[in-house]
């Protein structure tokens, strides 16, 4: 560096900690060298909030949060968003890339976490990065489900109806709970510009500020790893862990080989599967919100769906509250539950790779029981299984095994059979 | 075992395939500029008096290998200008009174129309074809997919009437189940396969205005995903080479 150069940064970093923070974060944080693929999600999920906020960013400079119905009889909502896929230039590629990008972020979403389950990363001394983990993904269905309202289609009508109203259930505020969320007795304009105020502003502050509190205590305790065991422990003379090496420029150059690969699955989405099959865009979506019409079927985005089949699962009225009550307190519960996992697992290891056959199995079975709950909450709860084993009571019974997939834990993850944890990472 | 385990996984997915539901005929969807503006020309002559298109911009059937004046010569009978969007006339409030419903904007209707079933095309392709005469109804006319339809059969000139036959069905468990079938009635200034091939023109028209950046978007993407395979290679052995210290 020239000495220019070096007296201004000096200059810089008398007053503000730069040099040391590039130092903290990446030149000088080490992290484990034994990544795998299941770490690039984490690197991955801040892309996708990155492109989130730079799309959206563009798609509010035309869209319009209006209810009323402009000279043709459309939504002047919907009609905006029909205005950026055709007369905005390159309109349709960042509404496309926004709303691929609401899916991609549940699946990076979803496998980071399925990482964590994997190789223990909730375990002490990272409690508070899964803590701050599950409040990102509960703020992160807040700014999904409020900006699918925003197209002003029959789907986000219709499920911003539904979901409202559950909060009605909730015993003596509930009514009055509901109006306030809506701001009308019925989804309306006033609940579109406040679901868009919220979705464009308020949420994403909270989610920016949770994922600077989420790297900020990861860098803090640093990473876990496959093998699940600290690598802080065996340090060299350099003071420096063993098994540890700079993320930059090792995980950098490594997680441009991850975001480049993810980039090729989802513009392979966004340029040739932009619907994702009725998945990422609904059909019925494409059909301007009808307070008078109601659809005959409501089906929230699939990301929703393990948790709006917990929400069906519950029909029992109990201690004289509705049974929609408690369907909503098994759906939050299902969310916070998971907060909860580094008191839940009382295993002696942390790493899937030791521990033994009941945590395999039951994680495995977990797996399934997420998908087809998943599949159930995309169906009509009248749906039969290759027409004859009736799709509610399988969700009822896997709904059941979620909870206790938790609840139990404390006792089958003490008595598995563990395999002894190595002192240094395996590769 | 994984196998089994992922068997499982999809065991849903195959589930759905089996279900009977209703059943639509393939259209035979074209990107061919000539069907294109044939399916725009019927558009605008049978469509575009009760259905707006209201995001769809005159000149952009440009797009379709029209010029702006054979665009203004052929397709335009209003005032409307070049630059405007498809509107109608009729007033939704009195359409709602005539029809029991105000006919829906068309712009994106082959998109909204796509299920488990079929495509949105197929919808739109059997739904044209499957117009049939009923007494009972106040257009005096029915639909084999839509129920009671509030949609007269404007094509019937050109595909003359169907009649409609009740045919009762009895599943394995004695469920019985009622569909209409049609059959050719008084035929009309087309042959059956002429009719056809004008409804497929028509909803490949409609599929088009649904999406017109669809094929840019495709041949975009094919650049790009090509540009990212270079650059997925690049990456990783730029990758390999830093790391090639780390054991």
């Amino acid at each position: 560096m020239t000495t220019k150069a070096q007296a201004v940064l000096d200059w810089v970093d008398e007053r503000f900690p730069l040099t040391s923070s590039i130092k903290g974060h990446l030149t000088e944080y080490y992290a484990p060298k034994n990544f795998n693929f299941w770490y690039f999600f984490g690197s991955l999920a801040l892309l996708v909030l990155v492109i989130q906020i730079v799309t959206g960013i563009f798609l509010v400079m035309h869209y319009k949060p209006d209810a009323s119905l402009n000279a043709s009889g459309v939504p002047v909502a919907f009609a905006s968003v029909e205005y950026i896929m055709r007369d905005v230039p390159g309109g349709w590629i960042i509404r496309y890339m926004h709303s691929t990008g609401a899916s991609a972020f549940f699946v990076v979403v979803y496998l980071h976490m399925f990482r964590g389950l994997l190789y223990g990363s909730y375990r002490k001394p990272r409690e508070l990065i899964w803590i701050f983990g599950t409040l990102i993904f509960l703020a992160l269905m807040a700014e999904a489900f409020m900006g699918y309202l925003l197209p002003w289609g029959q789907m986000s009508f219709w499920g911003a109806q539904v979901i409202v109203n559950l909060f009605s259930a909730i015993p003596v505020i509930g009514p009055d709970l509901s109006v306030v969320i809506r701001g009308d007795f019925v989804v309306s304009d006033a609940t579109l510009n406040r679901f868009f105020s919220f979705h464009v502003i308020a949420v994403p502050l909270i989610l920016i500020g949770l994922v600077v509190a989420h790297i900020v205590a990861l860098h803090e305790v640093g990473s876990n790893n496959p093998d699940g065991v600290e690598i802080k422990k065996k340090k060299g003379a350099d003071g420096h862990p063993l098994d540890g090496i700079p993320f930059h420029p090792y995980y950098t150059v490594k997680d441009i080989v991850g975001v480049v690969g993810f980039l090729i699955v989802f513009s392979f989405i966004v340029f040739f599967a932009p619907e994702g099959g009725g998945y990422f865009l609904e059909f019925n979506n494409f059909v301007p919100a009808d307070p008078l019409k109601t659809p005959p079927h409501i089906a929230p985005v699939w990301y929703f769906t393990p948790f709006y089949s917990l929400l069906r699962a519950m029909v029992w009225p109990l201690l004289g509250i509705d049974a929609k009550f408690w369907g909503v307190v098994a759906m939050g519960g299902g969310v916070v539950i998971i907060a909860f996992l580094p008191w839940l697992d009382r295993s002696p290891v942390k790493s899937i790779r030791y521990r033994g056959p009941i945590y395999k199995s039951m994680l495995t079975a977990f797996v399934i029981a997420f998908f087809i709950l998943g599949f159930l909450g995309t169906q009509p709860p009248s749906y039969a299984f290759f027409g004859v084993i009736p799709g509610a009571p399988v969700a009822q019974l896997l709904s059941l095994f979620y909870f206790l997939f938790f609840l139990t834990m404390p006792w089958w993850s003490k008595i598995d059979k563990c395999k002894p944890e190595p002192d240094r990472v395996t590769g | 075992m994984k196998k089994f385990l992922t068997a499982l996984l999809f065991a849903p997915l195959l589930a759905v395939a089996s279900g009977a539901e209703v059943h639509l005929d393939k259209a035979p969807v074209s990107t061919d500029p000539a069907a294109l503006q044939n399916g725009a020309k019927l558009f605008v002559n049978y469509c575009l008096n009760c259905h707006g298109a209201s995001y769809m911009r005159y000149n952009r059937l440009e797009q379709i290998g029209l010029s702006e004046q054979m665009i203004r010569d052929n397709l335009m009978f209003t005032a409307d200008k070049i630059g405007e969007p498809m509107r109608i006339a009729m007033q939704r409030d009195e359409a709602k009174q005539w029809f029991g419903a105000a006919p829906p904007d068309l712009t994106v209707i082959a998109r909204s129309r796509a299920s488990e079933v079929g495509s949105g095309a197929d919808w739109l392709y059997t739904y044209l074809r499957g117009f049939y005469r009923d007494d009972t109804r106040p257009t005096g006319w029915n639909n084999v997919i839509f129920e009671n339809v509030g949609m007269p059969h404007v094509l019937y000139e050109l595909q003359g009437e169907q009649r409609g036959k009740v045919v009762e069905h009895e599943d394995s468990h004695g469920n019985k189940t009622k569909t209409i079938q049609v059959e050719p009635g008084k035929p009309g200034k087309m042959s059956a396969e002429e009719y056809d091939k004008a409804t497929a023109d028509l909803v490949s028209y409609l599929v088009w205005m649904g999406e017109p950046m669809a094929g840019a978007r495709k041949t975009i993407g094919t650049f790009v995903i090509a540009f990212l395979g270079l650059l997925f290679v690049l990456s990783y052995l730029l990758k390999k080479n830093y790391w090639r210290d780390i054991h």
